[in-house]
């Protein structure tokens, strides 16, 4: 079996970052694989621009913050495998995979790094009453037809959620000459960027409908027409408040959930919150040697920050590759809590011994605040206290902890939002 | 010409301001709703001259694949967009493509190119 000291699975943002850092901590025995033709992950279907603010200061599109990784990656010369599904992980990090002209083969791996990514919620979990005649897509399954394969599909549009992927879809389809009808929103909020939702809906007088959800679906062979109503705080549909748009196609926009499968095999411990792993301060698993970054871990909005955390996994897995067996730490855990609107924190616990002087805790919050404050407790002492004027559950939160306030007696790291006085 | 409000969502930051501008002919006489500086450039600039960055894709001769992603390398005006749109539908490119490669010059003459977004190789 081939051995290589670090297998990369998924070459999206977060496989290519997570390998880059790996790389320059010293380890070069690395591989990574790639179900699709090329690298780059999902950024390569996202053509329109606003990616890598933060990391280049430039605006760019998709494919073009993809390639500037994609470049580093060729020019450390590091080796990948694409049309290569990953079939399964096993606990002692033997990685099966299979591809059209090796066939199935397993490699042995001293460290792995998932970042498969995220897919999105079908319509299945959506429980939309009706039948399921053709014409109802999932955004993301559309963006790919139009912008990759160049097909559009369908004239008239309803689209159920107002998720990044959603809005940047109205705009698209729009502009290929769609008629996009309406936005329905089940929240009484928006889920995506007010940047998308002037410059994608607004710009074309598409009207979004917060607090709606699709009530009926007609059409047996092809959607026909769709019936949105508005709802209540239960999120019932209110009767009488039915409205029927006629359309071709019904869009789906309703969040993302992390690809885990391969984790389950491998005995990686999975939040129910996040629906991805639990990690320590060093983004690995509870399987040791087993690291997680991007969207297979948690749901980011920005790929800036999936480049970040990636980074982050890559540098912890070539240490740990390093160390030959994990650097001895005490043992000593501390939990993060979320409270008071924090839904989940990622990571979940921390081992102080093992702690980078400062650790980026990502988060999200579970509603709209506004005036409201991140508050930061070890154990009932209040360390650290940020105003933030609004925040939302589509944009990630964060703070920074540093290793040299958490020396003494800590054993629970807090993390508040509350009212600001 | 009568006095005209004009109502817009400022993007400037997650907070969203509510903008309202008060506008006479071409002159703007007032700003309100933004909570910092930054909302009331963004409302002028909408209102006299806004812009976008268009993104769009073209077809290719001769690729591994059927079509290349592309943009306008800076922003254009904003009333302008169906236009750009229309011309980048007729056009198409032969492979190999590079990023950065000039596709559409002086596009609907705003002076604006349209470069490619990704690399496209020959067949
Ligand atoms: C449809 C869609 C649109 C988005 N649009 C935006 C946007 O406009 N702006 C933005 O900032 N963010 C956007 N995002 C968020 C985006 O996912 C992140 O910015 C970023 O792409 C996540 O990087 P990643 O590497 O974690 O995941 P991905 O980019 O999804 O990469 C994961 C990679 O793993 C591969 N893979 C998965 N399973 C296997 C397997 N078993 N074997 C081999 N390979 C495998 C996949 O093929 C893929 O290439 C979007 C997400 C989706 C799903
Ligand atoms: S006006 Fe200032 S505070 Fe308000 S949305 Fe714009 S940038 Fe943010």
């Amino acid at each position: 079996m081939k051995q290589y000291d670090l297998v990369i699975i998924g070459g999206g943002p977060a496989g290519m970052a997570a390998a880059i850092a790996a790389y320059d901590e010293g380890v070069s025995d690395i591989l990574i694989i790639e179900r699709d033709k090329e690298l780059g992950g999902i950024l390569n279907q996202c053509i329109h621009n606003g990616f890598g603010l933060h990391t280049f200061k430039e605006e760019l599109t998709g494919p073009e913050y993809a390639a500037r990784f994609a470049q580093q990656v060729y020019e450390r010369g590091i080796a990948f495998k694409l049309n290569t599904m990953v079939m399964d992980i096993s606990e002692q990090k033997v990685v099966t995979a299979m591809n059209a002209h090796d066939g199935m083969f397993e490699v042995q791996a001293k460290a792995v790094v998932l970042a498969m990514g995220c897919r999105e919620r079908s319509r299945g979990a959506l429980n939309i009453p009706g039948y399921r005649p053709a014409g109802i897509y999932s955004a993301g399954t559309a963006q790919r037809l139009v912008n990759m394969e160049g097909f559009m599909p369908g004239k008239e549009v309803v689209i159920l959620g107002s998720g990044d992927i959603g809005l940047i879809m109205a705009r698209r389809m729009t502009l290929e000459g769609a008629k996009v009808k309406v936005v329905a929103e089940l929240m009484p909020y928006s889920g995506g960027l007010k940047r998308n939702i002037v410059q994608c809906l607004n710009d074309f007088d598409i009207p979004l409908k917060l607090s709606h959800t699709v009530v009926d679906i007609e059409g047996k062979e092809r959607v026909e027409a769709v019936t949105i109503a508005q709802v209540g705080a239960d999120r019932k549909p209110i009767p009488g408040t039915e409205e029927r748009y006629t359309c071709d196609t019904l869009l789906l926009s309703c969040g993302l959930l992390p690809e885990n499968e391969l984790s389950r095999t491998a005995g990686v411990e999975l939040s129910p919150v996040t629906s991805g792993p639990v990690v320590n301060e060093s983004l690995e698993t509870s399987v040791e040697g087993i690291f997680a970054c991007g969207n297979v871990l948690h749901v980011h909005d920005l790929v800036d920050y999936v480049s970040q955390e990636a980074a982050v996994a890559g540098r912890h897995a070539a240490e740990y590759i390093k160390a030959d067996a994990m650097e001895k730490s005490s043992g000593k855990t501390i939990q993060i809590e979320g409270e008071g609107g924090v839904r989940y924190t990622v990571p979940g616990f921390i081992r102080p011994d093992c702690m980078d002087e400062n650790l980026t805790v990502r988060f999200r919050v579970g509603n709209v605040y506004q005036n409201c404050s991140i508050v930061t407790y070890f154990d009932d002492r209040e360390i650290a206290r940020r105003k933030r004027p609004v925040m939302a559950p589509g944009e990630m939160e964060q703070i920074i902890l540093q290793k040299k306030q958490l020396q003494n007696d800590v054993s629970r790291v807090k993390i508040v939002i509350e009212p600001n006085s | 010409m009568a006095k005209e409000i004009i109502e817009l969502t400022c993007i400037g930051c997650p907070l969203g301001c509510s903008l309202k501008v008060e506008k006479q002919d071409a002159e703007i006489l007032s700003v309100e709703g933004n909570t910092c500086p930054r909302g009331d450039a963004y409302a002028r600039k909408e209102v006299t001259n806004p812009t976008r960055i268009v993104t769009s894709s073209v077809k290719v001769v001769g690729g591994e694949v059927e079509t290349v992603s592309c943009k306008t390398a800076s922003d254009i005006p904003k009333n302008l967009i169906f236009s750009v749109i229309e011309v980048l539908r007729g056009q198409t490119v032969t492979a190999p493509v590079r990023i950065g490669d000039v596709l559409v010059k002086n596009v609907c003459d705003t002076g604006v190119d349209i470069v490619a977004t990704k690399e496209v190789q020959s067949a």
